[in-house]
This record gives structure tokens, sequence and C-alpha cells, in this order.
């Protein structure tokens, strides 16, 4: 009864895997950072950004499939852009009416929807590829690199090691709560109480959680004290990069940087 | 009358990929009470879970005279309860009334008869005049009898137990042992403590990775020592 | 899979990089002043009582409970960190929730992620310290002062992110501001009771067991002044924008009219490729069929690369 299954790492061998994770980490926010940016509309260089995306993939053994089957979890919110079809003023594509309503769905309005929905989706696949790829312990070393305070490395380092029992604990207070989620054989009564009654009992589950988190961490100041943790948040130094990486780093950016500028001059 | 527990050549792969459960049968006579035992990992936990339907494997399972299939759960938990390993887990209301009475409020009794059950159950675990306790502050003892109420106070028809005597002094153990000798419900109990076993449940059945290796008299099979070392267990 | 996605929570692709990077600015800067002023106040305590609430509050999102139907409501968690924890070690600790929320689950984009740190690490924090407070002080110390005061700490809290979420939405164009805002302030008006009432009923267990985490020190006002005001002033400067926005069609277009940025947009850059190559397919649909077979090309090759790595070794 664990949630192991709840960290997307997956172990391999691959070059995705063994990448400095200070590189994987720049690239990919620098490659989401480069989709954001290119126009509306681009198609050629989406399509390339993706197939970008798509060779990552398939060189880090993990499989096509499983990415984007993970990718589809962004589409809900997909639905907030939806009415950009409607409303952007442009070419009619083509009109209805609703009752006394006239609704017309515009060019414009399509490209720039389906532009946010797929440049969504590559930013994703991306972000999957660093998270399923690079180990908890390497992404706070890329955090460290990139020069996030050292505390707050700390508390996401100890948030992570004790997530899992935390998760674990509350994943036992769901199985006890459904064991106790009974119906009667007495006909006439619906079983689950009132609506504010049940969130209120969700309310005392998340507070007993809580309660048992403050407590634990009482326990692990005091093993910390035990080991001579005096409130300095103190880390071995970095290695220095490795001229590979550095290489591989340099002629991505560079890359980027000339998709991006391709996008601008011929799509703004 | 139908007996209290059928389970049909049930087997279950957890997600990652581990096979909890193979081809597992056992029936359970209405008033018996039963000890399953093995070694951590066998799997024991794993088909406790399958009884009220939390988990669903293949294979089949009656609770309580009722297939568990989903549009079955809310009646079959009413009728099978299940007392979880860790107290802290299942006492998850601010007073101890509250966590007794989820069961009943669930269901949507009469105030009066929650009241009833609450007052019956806490009784019955000799935790009565506990209610405006907060659970956090009770010793584990106290908050495994309670956690055993907050079953109880559904009047169920069979009880199930995970290891109920884990963590306890010797004497919350033998205060626990006698209130769950008392209980004129069918039993299942889960456990490592051979002791409890040979005092309280007549029938013995081990399981070891997934399957069910004996199934019979307590008495005869703690005899056996061979066949209780080969899956992980001393004779008391 | 225990864990979805919320409505909160921004992708990335749905924010202009302008409005991305402010938020970060902003994010940035306050993270900055709750690392300093955290170290102040806490002391050595800090590194472990915030991760492990940190990792409380995102097993937390895990207790829905069923509202109607299939849809359930569950935390989001800012109210109870700042009752909990006071503003700035709660400002940290719904960082580190939603950085791992985005960085690992992919909930939440990356580069948004200043804007989803900002939208519920410090509007949800301020606003649900400002109403927790005063509340509190109109209860005079009284005990139903705690409860008003988390139920509505919580509902604010999510109603006002709710706000920041959709304004920038609509100046990032994404989403025309007349259909966004309401409709996130609408589902989040219910959803704020869901997270009212897990806040009451987390507040009711804690009250009840260990009541000293609920009336020591962090609820001082005069320490933390600043958060008081920034709360109020976030709660009405986005209170009343909201429904101004609102009124235009699109945020974007509105905010683009005032400076006459809307001429600039239109003339491109190049103008002088003329429309088409071959007679019948247009330029842009030749470049996008090169793109799209030098894109397969790409794949195959790194496909076909690494087997032949495999077959070597």
């Amino acid at each position: 009864m664990h949630i192991h299954f709840l960290d997307p790492f997956r172990e391999g061998d691959s070059p995705v895997h063994s990448l400095d994770p200070r590189v994987k980490f720049i690239l990919v926010v620098s490659f989401i950072f480069t989709t954001s940016l290119t126009p509306t509309g681009a198609w050629p260089v989406y399509l390339l950004l993706l197939s970008l995306v798509l060779s990552v993939e398939v060189g880090s053994g993990l499989g096509i499939g499983y990415v984007l089957k993970r990718a589809l979890l962004a589409l809900p919110f997909v639905l907030a852009a939806v009415p950009l079809v409607l409303t952007l003023p442009g070419d009619p594509l083509f009109t209805f009416t609703l009752g006394s309503l006239t609704v017309t769905i515009t060019q414009p309005g399509v490209e720039r929807f389906l532009s946010i929905a797929f440049k969504s989706w590559i930013s994703v696949q991306a972000a999957i590829l660093l998270a399923s790829t690079t180990s908890f312990p390497d992404l706070l070393t890329a955090m460290r690199a990139v020069k996030i305070p050292s505390l707050l490395v700390s508390i996401f380092g100890l948030m992570w090691r004790y997530l899992f029992v935390l998760a674990d604990e509350a994943l036992r207070l769901l199985r006890a709560r459904q064991a106790r989620s009974g119906q009667t054989d007495r006909p006439g009564l619906k079983p689950g109480g009132s609506l504010s009654w049940r969130g209120r009992v969700a309310g005392g589950m998340a507070g007993s959680l809580f309660l048992r988190a403050f407590e634990r961490s009482d326990r692990i100041y005091m093993a910390m004290v035990a080991r001579g943790y005096d409130g300095e948040v103190r880390s071995t130094p970095l290695p220095a990069l490795q001229p590979g990486s550095k290489l591989l780093l340099s002629a991505s950016l560079l890359l980027f940087l000339v998709l991006l500028a391709a996008a601008i001059l011929f799509w703004s | 009358m139908h007996h209290s527990i059928e389970v049909y050549n049930l087997s279950y792969k957890y997600p990652d990929g581990h096979q909890a459960l193979s081809d597992v049968s056992l029936k359970i006579e209405p008033c018996e009470k039963v000890a399953l035992v093995g070694p951590n990992g066998a799997g024991k936990s794993t088909l406790i879970l399958h009884l009220i339907g939390i988990l669903t494997g293949q294979g089949e399972v009656h609770a309580g005279g009722l297939p568990v299939v989903k549009e079955n759960l809310s009646k079959v938990r009413a009728r099978v309860g299940l007392v979880f390993q860790s107290p802290d887990d299942q006492l998850f209301s601010p007073t101890v009334y509250d966590d007794v009475a989820f069961g009943p409020l669930y269901q949507c009794l009469p105030p009066d008869e929650v009241r009833q059950r609450v007052d019956e159950a806490l009784t019955t675990v000799g935790m009565s005049g506990y209610g405006q306790r907060v659970s956090h502050h009770l010793s584990v003892g106290e908050k495994k009898r309670i956690a055993i109420a907050t079953v109880l106070s559904m009047q169920p028809e069979v009880l199930v137990l995970d290891e109920p005597t884990s963590g306890l002094d010797p004497r919350a153990r033998r205060s626990l042992i006698n209130l769950l000798h008392d209980l004129p419900l069918t039993m299942l109990v889960s456990t490592h403590d051979m002791h409890l076993v040979r005092e309280l449940l007549p029938r013995m059945v081990i399981m070891d990775q997934g399957r069910i290796v004996a199934d019979g008299s307590t008495e005869q099979l703690m005899e056996d020592e061979a066949l209780l070392r080969s899956h992980g267990l001393e004779k008391p | 899979m225990l864990y979805a996605p919320t409505p909160m929570h921004i992708p990335d692709g749905f924010l202009s990089i302008p409005v991305s990077l402010v938020m970060w600015c902003i994010s940035l800067v306050v993270i900055g002043v709750a690392v300093r002023r955290v170290g102040r106040e806490l002391g050595e305590r800090q590194v472990p009582l915030m991760g492990v609430l940190a990792a409380a509050i995102f097993a937390g999102q895990m207790l829905n409970f069923t509202v109607a139907g299939g849809t359930s409501g569950h935390l989001m968690g800012a109210a109870i960190a700042t009752i909990l924890l006071g503003p700035w070690a709660a400002v940290l600790v719904l960082t580190t929730v939603v950085g791992v929320q985005a960085l690992i689950f992919q909930d939440g984009g990356l580069v948004a992620l200043g804007a989803n740190i900002f939208n519920m690490g410090v509007v949800g924090v301020a606003v649900s310290y400002f109403v927790y407070q005063t509340v509190r002080k109109i209860a005079g110390g009284r005990t139903w002062g705690i409860f008003a005061g988390g139920f509505l700490a919580a509902w604010f809290s999510i109603v006002i992110a709710s706000l920041a979420v959709a304004l920038e939405l609509a100046l990032s164009g994404t989403s025309p501001a007349n259909i966004a805002i309401p409709t996130m302030a609408g589902i989040h008006a219910l959803i704020g009771i869901g997270e009212g009432l897990i806040t009451l009923g987390a507040l009711s267990f804690i009250y009840a067991s260990r009541r000293d985490l609920l009336t020591s020190g962090q609820s001082n006002t005069a320490n933390n002044l600043s958060v008081w005001v920034g709360g109020l002033v976030i709660a009405i400067s986005l209170a009343v924008l909201a429904p101004l926005a609102s009124a235009q069609p699109d945020g974007l277009e509105w905010v683009a009219e005032q400076r006459g940025f809307l001429d600039l947009a239109q003339n491109p850059v190049f103008n002088i490729i003329p429309d088409y190559v071959f007679p019948g397919i247009s330029n842009e649909a030749l470049a996008t069929i090169i793109a799209g077979i030098i894109g397969a090309l790409l794949v195959f090759s790194v496909a076909v690369g690494l087997a032949y790595a495999r077959r070597r070794s």
C-alpha cells in the first residue's frame, strides 16, 4: 500500500538520463520559454519544436506513448481558451444560430486557439521529460545551480522526503473513511450525510494530517540537532560543467534562438 | 443463512506489477473466528482490502451475503466492519464521539439512534464516558479500542481486524483480547501474534506469497512446526 | 492516478511572456522578503517545520469529499497554511507546493510558475491573512472568531486568487475577459465553499487537539502589518479591476487600444516574400510541409541511431 507510483522518475541509462541535470533544467525552461514566445500561427516552427521534443522522448527510452499519455493531463485547461474561437474578430469561418443568438467562429480565433493548445501541449511534454529523466536529488542540484536560495532548496528536499510518507497516511485516512461509508438496508435512507458535514469530515482528516506533520517535524528537528544542525543549511559545492554538456547547452540555446528569430520574422 | 465471507479464485496485481494475490479461495461461516497469518508481504492486508471492495481483483468476493461489486459496496461496508492497523488513520474527527458517530451519521440515521449506537459501541469496548475526549491525546491501547468502536457503531455482522495487538503493552493487549473474546461476531483477524491466535481463534489460515498454503484447525496446524517455520512463523 | 490538475494552475502557453515575466518578478521579490523574514521569526526550527507542512498540504490536497455526482471538493491550502504558520512562512510553503506540482507533476507550467506562485502563494496568503485577522479582531478574541475567520479566509483566498488568474489570462489575450472573469469567479465561489469547509474542519480538529498551535504569536497583527495592508489592497484592487475588465471583450485589445498599439501590431517585419512559390500552394503551407518532413526525419534518425547504438553494446 505505497504511493511509489506517484513519483514520475523512471530509471534509465539513456543519454538524456545521464545528462547533467543543470543543463537539462536550463534547456527545458528555455525550450518552454521559446515555445511561449513563438507567435500565433507559426506552424512550421511549431512542428520543428514538436519534432525536437519527440526526438528527445525517443532518445530517452521513455517511449512517446508514455509521455503523450501524461501530456493529456494539461488538456482540461484548454477549455479556458475556447471562447477565443468565437470572440476574436476576423474572417468568419462559419456562422450558426442558437435560438436568437448568431454565433460566428472566426479564422483568427481558431488559429489562436489551436496555437495556444499546441504550444501548451509541446511545453508539457518538455516538462514531463525533465521530471521523468531526472531524479529529485538531481533536480535539487539544478535548483541550487540556478541560485534558488538554499533555505528554499532544503524545504523542497524535506518536502519531497516526507511527501510519500504523508501521502501514504492520507491514502490510509481515505480508506478508513471508505470502510465506514456504508448504507443500511433500511429503505428510504440515502447515505452520505449533508454536504457541509462531509466537508468538515474531510477537514478533520486534513487537520489530523497537519497535526501529525507538526509533531513529526519536531522529531525531525531533534534528529537534525542531534547530528549537529544549527539552523544554517550547508551543502557540498557543485562540480564544474563538463565541456560536452557546455557544448550541448550552447548549441541548443542557439538553435532555440534561431527558431524563435525565424518565427518572429515571418509570422508576427 | 449465508456465509459471512466467500472468496473464489481471487487474484490481484498492484499497478507497479507486483502480484499480491494468486488464486485465493476462502469461506468463512457465521460466528467463526478465523486467524489470517503469514509473513509480511504475504498478501494478508491486500486480501482484507478486497473484502469491502477497496481493491478489486479478478475472481469473486462475497461479504455479508452480498457480492462485492460496485452497486453493493455501501451495503457491504455496513455489514463488514474493517478495523485498520494504525488507529491514527481511523480517528480523524475532533472528538471520540464524532469518530464513533461517523458510520451511523453517514447512513443518515436519526440523531437519537446515532447517540444510542455510539453509547452502545463505546460501552462494548469499555470506553464509555470517553465521548468528549480528544482521540489525539489517548494512549495507543485506548485508540485501538475506540477504532473498534467506530466500526461497531455500524452494527456489522463481520469484524475484520488488521494487527489488533501490534504496538500494545501487555496490559492493553490483555484487555483487547478479552474484548474480542466477548464479541459475538464473525471475526477474521490478520496478525503476527501467535499467542492471540492460539487463545482466541480456533481456525487458522496461513498465507505466503499471495497464496493460501494452509487452512485448518489452529490446534492441529500449531503442532506442525516445520510448516510454521517454512512460512516465517513460530510456534508460540 | 491519485493526482489531478486543478482549475487554478495555469499551464505553459496560456500566458503571454510580458505577463509571465511581471508575475515572476513580483513573486521573486515576495519570496526574497519571505526568506529573510522567516529567518528572523522562526529560527532554526524553520526547515523541518515548513518542509513537512508543505508535504502535509500537498498530501492534504488528496483528501477530497463528494460534492455532487462525480465532482469533488478539495484543498488548496493557502488559508490553513497562513493560519498555522503566519504569512511569510506560508508564502514559502506554498511556493514549494506549487513548485513541486509544476516541476514534478506538470500541474501548472514552468514559465507560468511565477504567476501560479503569485496567485496561490502571494494573493492566497495575503488575502487569507487579512480576512482572518480582521474577523478575529471583530470577534474580540472569542473562539468563534477562529472558525468564522478560517472559513471566510479560505473562501476569499480562493475567489480572489481566481480573479487574479482570470485577469492574467485576459491580459495575455488567451481568454476574453468578459467570459473568463465571471466564469472563474462563479466556479471558484463554489469551490471556495469546499475550501472553507475543509479549512473549518481542519481548524476544529487542531483546536480540539493542540489549541496552542492556533493561539500562539503568529496572530500578532503588529508584526505583519504590511501583510495585512497588502492583503487588503490586493483584495480590493482585484475585486474592482475584475468587473471593470470583464466589461471589455478582449482584455488585451482593450489595453492595446488604450496605448495605440493596435496599429503597430498589424505590420509584419518583412513583406517582400510573395505569397506563393508554386501555383496553388501558399508559401506558408509549403514551409509547414517542409518543416514536417525535417521534423519527421529528425525523430526517425534519433530512433535509428539509438537502436544502432543499443545493438552495438
